[in-house]
């Protein structure tokens, strides 16, 4: 049972990070995805501070503004200072992110959070932490029903705004064009990739969730044309890498979030060689063929 | 404080090891990112410095202890193998190379943290203090690895004083550097080892986690105070060497504290300050001159048409209304008023019950401000066969500009001319 709930809370993370990632990876954004995911550390630290709890909506909130106040000092200090994209978004992070470490070392008493859960999460506690009501009914691990509420807000989002996304990250200028603002939906993408990061913080930490963000929609983006198409590949990835990773881990006691990262990067290399249509393998399978007709046919 | 004297003295050996290793680190770090910073790469060098810990944790399960060499030597490895990847993938694939990095990024270090875990849940007692290259504990460097680290950092500074024609040249026009001549792949290459060098170097005190921060943020903040290039190196060595001291310090008082995120909030601190304060780049700095700029250019408008005025009525001090003013030049009320108000304060205008006159001085700045409007129209129907009904709005804007030095060189070559394209007076003094 408990290498369930550690599996079912993998897939939450994991699907509510690649949709969103599919997006960022299509915007150019992987790296500002980045740059949140290691920014909503204070944040999250400054809000365990101030409820003294670790699953509050405090919490959240506090993570989420952080992560939409990041993008704005991104783009703050390239426009305003004339600092290249690459350097303000690398300044900006390890900044915040140093900023969240040393919260957590000077508060160490009073927050429930150590520098390993920060890198990678505690996912293997899932089953520990349950969900008790005040009659006394267990419920079910606490963790599974955040990453699953999250995933729901995240899937309905994406439902929701689907036009919108859609236009706002492959055709902006017909998007605006058309009345749609491009600066909301950028900055709302922005909130729901900040509230994604905090969910799977806990699970996986802040720097492994860039895995999930990234890989599985690379690894699909690789794999199809269609978006609609690459949204469901990626989620399916999302649950294969959970539940293999999960087994990995196991197999020579490692970090859980760990070697869900290597899945997700080893499903990366896989589809990089011999995906179909663009896998290195194939072109030069390919290459080889058409230069053989060609020698041929002279 | 009395720590800090403590701290300062260097009396017990291991501090004086610890902080100039530090230093030396930070410093080096620093004189090579500011080349990685200039070529763009900041956050390649963010996936390098992740991507070293499956090395430093290859190289631990290969020794079974810390040897320091196969740590370094594994670190390396990882290192580049990381970049080469990251080029290959965004080469070879429609992959672009931001996603390429993150990629690399975060596979690589969730690896690192597979084999990390792997290696501390294994009870191999030696591996105790792995972690500190995570975060960084300068305080932790035995004097072998000051030694080792230190050395590296020493080869770091001189290898980049030996090459430092060829680095600005590919940081600043590898086209150019091609075209020339230069091994530009090789030169590519020797940066790229030596980035990795640095960053294996700086784990110790910095970590892996954060260690692309003393990379780059040095240089982004020695880059708002200069354009030099010798100065902005020296700068940002400076600043990075500054924060490794303050780094080891820490680590010397707080001994629970992770040395890297000390280091990072020093620099990091140093580099907002600059971004919002420097001279000239800071963004304060350039909000302060725009608006001295704009009110300099209220101000010239105002005496430009109060002199006009005063030329049509052929009556330069007769007083005038705020009303008068508008009557010819729709200002903003409430910005007119606040610059006839300054200009009163410069003595150029005075004020009797509500209505305003030229002093001689403002009279004379008055008639500069037309004569070089007018000059410079003349400038652009003579030289640039400009249409007389074209010129007005590029002398509006450039009369605000021109120095005593070049008003005498236009001068001279117009031939001090008596009338404007629209045949009214040039004033002169």
């Amino acid at each position: 049972m408990d290498a369930f709930w550690i599996i079912l809370t993998g897939s939450f993370v994991s699907i509510s990070c690649g949709l969103l990632g599919s997006y960022l990876i299509l915007r150019r954004m992987a790296m500002v995805g980045d740059a949140i995911s290691h920014a909503v550390l204070p944040g999250i630290v400054i809000a365990f501070l101030i409820s003294g709890q670790r699953d509050s909506i405090t919490m959240l909130i506090g993570a989420g503004v952080l992560g939409v106040l990041t993008t704005f000092l991104i783009e703050f200090l390239h426009k305003r200072g004339n600092l290249q994209t690459d350097a303000s978004i690398g300044v900006t992070f390890t900044w915040l992110f140093a900023l969240g470490i040393i919260l957590i070392s000077a508060y160490a008493g009073q927050v429930d959070l150590d520098q390993d859960c920060v890198l990678h999460g505690e996912i293997a506690y899932v089953p520990i932490d349950l969900w008790i009501t005040s009659t006394g009914k267990i419920i079910g691990p606490r963790a599974v029903f955040i990453t699953g509420s999250v995933l729901i807000i995240i899937i309905s989002f994406i439902i929701i705004g689907y036009k919108e996304l859609f236009l706002t990250t492959f055709d902006p200028a017909f998007a605006a064009a058309i009345d749609i603002s491009t600066a909301m939906w950028h900055y709302l993408l922005m909130g729901a990739v900040s509230l994604a990061t905090v969910a799977s913080f806990e699970s996986v930490g802040a720097i492994l969730v860039v895995a999930l963000l990234i890989a599985p929609p690379a690894t699909a983006y690789l794999l199809t044309e269609k978006f609609l198409f690459m949204l469901i590949l990626t989620a399916f990835l999302g649950i294969f890498i959970s539940v293999t990773g999960y087994y990995l881990a196991v197999s020579i006691d490692g970090s859980i979030a760990g070697a869900m990262s290597t899945i997700a990067g080893l499903l990366f290399a896989l589809a990089f060689l011999f995906s179909p249509k663009e896998g290195i393998i194939i072109t030069w399978l390919k290459n080889r063929i058409i230069k053989k007709e060609l020698s041929e046919s002279f | 404080m009395g720590q800090l004297w403590e701290f300062l003295s260097f009396a017990e050996p291991n501090i004086r090891y610890v902080t100039f290793g530090s230093i030396l680190l930070c410093s080096s770090a620093a004189v090579v990112g500011s080349f990685i910073f200039l070529k763009k790469k900041a956050l390649v060098g963010d996936a390098v410095a992740h991507s070293v810990l499956p090395g430093v944790c290859l190289g631990f399960i290969l020794a079974g202890n810390k040897n320091p060499i196969l740590l370094i030597a594994g670190a390396f490895v990882t290192g580049w193998l990381s970049l080469v990847t990251i080029d290959y993938i965004s080469a070879r694939s429609k992959i672009k190379e931001d996603t390429a990095i993150g990629l690399i990024l975060s596979v690589f270090f969730g690896i690192g943290i597979l084999l990390l875990t792997y290696i501390q849940h294994s009870g191999n007692a030696a591996q105790s203090g792995l972690d500190h290259f995570l975060f960084g504990k300068a305080a932790a460097m035995v004097s072998d690895d000051v030694n080792i680290f230190g050395g590296m950092a020493f080869v770091l500074i001189i290898a980049v004083a030996l090459l430092f024609k060829e680095f600005t040249l590919i940081s600043f026009d590898v086209d150019f550097a091609k075209t020339i001549g230069f091994p530009v792949k090789g030169l590519e290459l020797v940066l790229t080892t030596l980035t990795v060098f640095a960053i294996v170097a700086g784990i110790q005190a910095i970590g892996v986690v954060l260690m692309a921060a003393i990379l780059i943020t040095p240089a982004a903040a020695a880059r708002f105070w200069t354009n030099n290039l010798r100065k902005m190196i020296f700068l940002a060595a400076a600043f990075g060497g500054f924060s490794g001291l303050a780094g080891a310090y820490i680590s010397y008082i707080a001994p629970a504290m992770p040395t890297g995120p000390w280091i990072v909030m020093v620099i990091s601190v140093i580099a907002f300050f600059s971004f919002f304060f420097a001279p000239q780049k800071g963004i304060v700095m350039k909000l302060i001159s725009r608006r001295a700029m704009a009110h300099q250019i209220q101000e010239e408008n105002v005496l430009k048409l109060l002199f006009q005025l005063g030329q049509e009525d052929k009556n330069y001090f007769q007083q005038r209304s705020v009303g008068d003013i508008q009557a010819r030049r729709p200002f903003n009320t409430k910005l007119l008023l606040s610059a006839l108000e300054r200009l009163k304060k410069q003595g150029f205008l005075e004020k009797g019950d509500d209505r305003w006159q030229f002093t001689q001085a403002g009279q004379k700045k008055g008639a500069r401000m037309v004569k070089l409007h007018r000059l410079w129209e003349v400038y652009l129907t003579r030289y640039l066969r400009i249409a007389p009904d074209h010129v007005h709005e590029d002398a509006e804007t450039i009369e605000h500009i021109i120095t005593p030095d070049l008003e005498a060189k236009l001068e001279k070559l117009l031939e001090y001319p008596v009338k404007d394209p629209h045949e009214s007076d040039i004033p002169y003094l």
